[in-house]
């Protein structure tokens, strides 16, 4: 391929205009070459014979009248067996291959080649004179626990014929497994790895579904009162020190899906160490296997360059959509959203545009539908279903929702987990506030009964806001003990002991069991004096709960703590 | 390459621009004025027109004075000579002593592979009970001191800096009042501190570019220390002048701001800076403390919203001591467990219990009638503030634990504390 050249003709931080002849394409790679380092960057505008370029490296050292290699290719991810268990930057170089070679520090300018350089144990799934299109499996590997299907280039359009594909047998990931031609007499030799440009959603599939089943994360109040459907979206917006992270984490250890893809974006890079030093000792309880076997980390830490922080969502959503291909449900967690805004801020205010409120370009809206949007559950053309799940953190300027990114993200979610200071500060966890949250997907438990016992929590906290202004003496019987019951359905059910190993992850049966009982108390009519007694019978009920909550079911205690509860209230109901 | 410029074609705040060829992005320059030298580094290239931002500022620059690019970026030397030393924010010697210009090393250098990381797991004695029980400081650990104008802030500093177990202390300064300057020197020369520091200063009257620059040159100067194993304490204030000084920069190269006149990018610069805080594998460490000054005690200024988006944790400077309430350091769970078996368990009891005290003198404020609980309580949390929060107390870790075993002691009977029994009867002074 005939490569396009052009010069750098002008440098403002990241963003560096070159001037060119020929064709350049909109987000087309070039490479700014600074002897023998070649800087990574993207064109993002085109005017005339001049291209604006955005770079993914630190800009120092570039000088004017340099030379640029245009590429003729969109910003690519590769894909092919051997993404698991990977801890990629924002532009999939790497990580621990990337020390190896360089040592302590992030050198600029080094890529290396994302898929490993491994043998895999192919079996063909087709023959010779076959037709297929792209998307259609050629054969499988064994992925650690997964079958991972290489499938035809999501690129090639129209129909094409098997002209040869290898017997079964081990083959290097790169050599050529298949040739294919099409109608026109083009032939394409493949081999187990192909690119996909990362800004592009995969559509190789029959049709998209409504997202009905839902993904337990085996925390009750999310899945009980704010579930998230397999395939749908959410967002956790909070202050710092909210726990967003830490409710991430937790998401991606228990969360009922095949693949996690974790998106450390523009966070602390401390974080990341943590999750990689940590799952691998741990045991992902549906495979039996290291955690880590079904995760993979997109990691563009804080202090890394901006623009790479820009593509590393859109390298993680590519990698999700690759697996989802395969049948499998996949999980992405974005942490955080907001660092990949002010990223687009960034180069927005360095391409003179003009500002939209606090800054933030107007395209914000649209990028980010269109980022979320690349979530859902597909029906693939062999009939089977996948999903792409979508969970973002948000980080507000202030911990106030009424800012842009909160906002724009709020318009395409299914569900919205929003963090409160106050609930942290109070060590509520989790700190979602349980009534300014919504949820658009259906939950593990019967709706009715949900809204109910919700009405009861708003109830309660009306009663406790009136109870402020009033005092106890002026507040009745009746709703002192509705103020009761809230109190309880937060202390017992919303909220849950991390550092517990029972009560730290709820399976869907005990979640069950457990809201059927709490549902019990909270519809029944006591009978109970005054309000002393009132607080007294909730005290021993709240005490009661606990102890069954941390009771584990294999426990010998845990059907007579639960017979404890339950006759502890059953004698104060009215007859 | 050593043609020299005489033609500035535009002053603009601190930037100046002139028509030049082959000059790098962010290559430093000397600029020679009627008044003497100055360096100034390339910002921004567009064709033959390059800017440059003047460090010492563009005060008194003429358009016929003279530009020499030197082909190099902003650098910094780097030995042990450097101990001991004070330089202000180009580098240059602040003291008497000579300047030094061997072994440069680049300044805002790359960032560390998150996979080369470590999970940290040392603790970093400081003598200061409020932070070594209640909120330990660990090695590699990023951590802003949230105060407000007219706190001991700077007090506090210098206690760290003399009575830190590290290896090495790296104080940046920017835009210290004079005084503040002179109280740093002389404190630390008093205690003898001052061998195992190096000082990068910049005072509120000193000019604005060279504000920017100290925690670039204080981060590169520890991290070289600490990839030769050495465990270095890097020391900055007041980051919200840092920050300030951003703003004014970009605010006169004309950016839009995006937050209370901030540039759009103050995370990024934030994050920068304090992510060079770092445990390497085989070598030393970086840790820092940074004071964060809240415009109006508001915690949701850009300033310090943005910064505790960053770090792990922050302490509260009020009222002359570190709060109890709020401060948090998020790593403390990777040490404190290490330490001595009932430094948790204290920690947690001492804490509720000062939380109650809180209540009571509240109650006490609103005239309400005091029970015998309550007295305890007051007397507990007098004693509490007096031994073991005041910033003047400098004890051991062992020695603060078991102080406050003879403060509960003194106040509560055993079983008030909601300690577990075979602590109380291990620790419970006889």
């Amino acid at each position: 391929m005939t490569t396009n050249r052009g010069h750098v003709v002008s440098v403002n931080g990241n963003m560096v205009n070159v001037e060119f002849t020929g064709a350049v394409t909109k987000n087309e790679v070039g490479y700014i070459v600074l002897g023998d380092t070649r800087l990574k960057s993207e064109v993002i505008r085109i005017n005339g014979n001049t291209a604006s370029l955005q770079v993914y490296e630190m800009t120092g050292g570039v000088a004017v009248g340099d030379e640029v290699e245009f590429t003729g290719e969109l910003l690519s991810a590769e894909l092919g067996p051997g993404l698991l268990t990977q801890i990629y930057d924002g532009l999939q170089n790497p990580l621990p291959k990337l020390a190896e070679e360089c040592g302590f520090f992030l050198q600029r300018g080094v890529y290396l080649t994302a898929i490993p350089d491994k043998d895999w144990p192919f079996t063909p799934k087709v023959k010779k004179g076959d037709t297929v299109i792209a998307g259609d499996t050629l054969g499988t590997v064994p992925e650690g626990v997964f079958t991972h299907q290489i499938m035809v280039p999501f690129s090639l359009l129209g129909e094409w014929t098997v002209e040869d594909i290898v017997p079964e047998g081990v083959y290097n990931v790169r050599s050529t497994i298949a040739r294919i031609r099409n109608a026109k007499g083009e032939e394409k030799e493949l081999s187990m790895v192909f690119e996909w440009p990362v800004k592009k959603a995969i559509k190789c599939y029959d049709e998209r579904l409504r997202p009905d089943e839902t993904m337990v994360t085996k925390i009750r109040l999310i899945d009980t009162f704010l579930p998230v459907a397999k395939g749908g979206t959410y967002c956790i917006p909070g202050p710092f020190g909210a726990g967003k992270t830490v409710l991430q984490h937790l998401t991606s250890k228990n969360a009922d899906v095949d693949i996690v893809i974790i998106a450390a974006c523009g966070e602390r890079a401390g974080e990341v160490v943590e999750v990689l030093k940590e799952f691998p000792e741990l045991i992902d309880p549906k495979t039996g296997r290291s955690l880590m076997e079904r995760t993979i980390i997109i990691c563009n830490t804080s202090s890394m360059p901006v623009a790479a922080r820009e593509a590393s969502v859109y390298t993680a959503v590519t990698l999700a959509e690759y697996y989802r291909n395969m049948g499998l449900d996949v999980l992405l967690l974005a942490d955080s959203t907001s660092r990949w805004a002010q990223a687009m801020r960034e180069m927005s205010g360095r391409l003179e545009e003009i500002p939209g409120e606090e800054a933030f370009p107007a395209y914000l809206e649209s990028r980010i539908a269109e980022f979320y949007e690349r979530a859902g559950k597909v029906r693939l053309r062999d009939g089977r279903t996948a999903s792409v799940t979508i969970g973002g953190t948000v980080s507000p300027a202030g911990g106030n929702f009424e800012e842009p990114v909160t906002q724009a993200t709020l318009k395409v979610v299914g569900a919205f987990h929003g963090l409160s200071r106050e609930r942290s500060d109070a060590r509520k966890y989790p700190a979602i506030d349980p009534l300014d949250s919504w949820s658009k997907y259906e939950g593990v438990l019967p709706q009715d009964k949900v809204n109910e016992a919700y009405s009861i929590l708003v109830r309660g906290s009306e009663v406790n806001q009136m109870m402020k202004v009033v005092g106890e003496e002026g507040t009745s019987l009746e709703d002192y003990i509705t103020y009761q019951k809230g109190e309880l359905l937060d202390s017992v059910y919303l909220q849950q002991n991390s550092f517990d190993p029972v009560d730290a992850q709820v399976t869907v049966e005990r979640q069950i069991e457990t809201f059927n009982v709490l549902y019990d108390i909270l519809t029944s009519d006591f009978d109970l004096g005054d309000k002393k007694d009132v607080r007294l019978f909730f005290n021993q009920v709240r005490q009661a709960f606990l102890d069954w909550n941390g009771t584990a079911e294999s426990d010998a205690r845990y059907g007579e703590r639960k017979q404890e509860l339950t006759n502890l209230y059953k004698a104060k109901v009215r007859a | 390459m050593q043609k020299v410029y005489t033609k500035i074609e535009s002053i603009v705040g601190n930037v100046i621009t002139v028509r030049a060829t082959g000059v790098k992005n962010q290559d430093l320059a000397e600029v020679t004025t009627s008044s003497g030298v100055s360096y100034a580094n390339v910002i921004k290239l567009d064709h033959d027109l390059v800017s440059l931002q003047v460090f010492s500022g563009a005060q008194g620059i003429s358009t016929g004075d003279s530009v020499r690019f030197l082909g190099v970026p902003m650098r910094v030397s780097f030995s042990d000579d450097l101990l001991g030393r004070i330089f202000n924010g180009s580098g240059e010697p602040r003291d008497k002593g000579p300047s030094l210009t061997d072994n440069m090393i680049e300044i805002g250098g790359p960032s560390v592979n998150p996979a080369k990381r470590i999970i940290p797991k040392n603790m970093i004695r400081t003598g200061i009970p409020m932070i070594d029980v209640f909120n330990t400081l660990v090695e590699s650990q990023k951590l802003p001191i949230f105060s407000i104008s007219g706190e001991p802030y700077n007090q506090l500093l210098a206690r760290i800096a003399m009575q830190a177990e590290v290896d090495l202390i790296v104080l940046g300064g920017m835009g210290l009042k004079y005084d503040d300057y002179l109280f740093f020197r002389e404190t630390l020369e008093k205690s003898g501190a001052m061998s195992r520091t190096i000082m990068f200063v910049h005072t509120a009257s000193d000019p604005t570019v060279e504000c920017t620059l100290v925690p670039d040159m204080a981060l590169a100067v520890a991290e070289q220390f600490a990839l030769k194993g050495k465990k270095v304490l890097v020391l900055l204030t007041d980051m919200t002048n840092y920050c300030d000084s951003l703003k004014e920069m970009a605010i006169t190269m004309d950016q839009v701001p995006s937050n209370r006149g901030y540039p759009g990018d103050l995370y990024s610069n934030l994050a920068a800076r304090y992510e060079k805080a770092v445990d390497f594998d085989d070598a030393g460490s970086v840790t820092i403390l940074a004071v964060t000054t809240m415009p109006g005690d508001d915690v949701t200024h850009p300033v310090p919203d943005n910064t505790g988006y960053i770090t792990e944790g922050q302490f509260y400077l009020r009222n002359g001591h570190i709060e109890p309430f709020g401060s948090l350091s998020r790593l403390k769970q990777q040490v404190n467990k290490d330490t001595r078996d009932d430094h948790r368990s204290l920690m947690d009891a001492m804490i509720k219990l000062y939380a109650a005290y809180k209540e009571s003198v509240e109650k006490k404020a609103m005239g309400f009638q005091m029970s015998e609980w309550d007295d305890k309580l007051l007397r507990y949390g007098s004693l509490f503030e007096s031994k073991l929060m005041d910033l003047s107390v400098n004890i051991p870790l062992e020695k603060a634990l078991d102080l406050g075993w003879e403060i509960l002691a003194e106040c509560f009977e055993k079983n008030e504390t909601g300690l577990k029994s075979d602590l109380i009867s291990k620790y419970w002074p006889k």
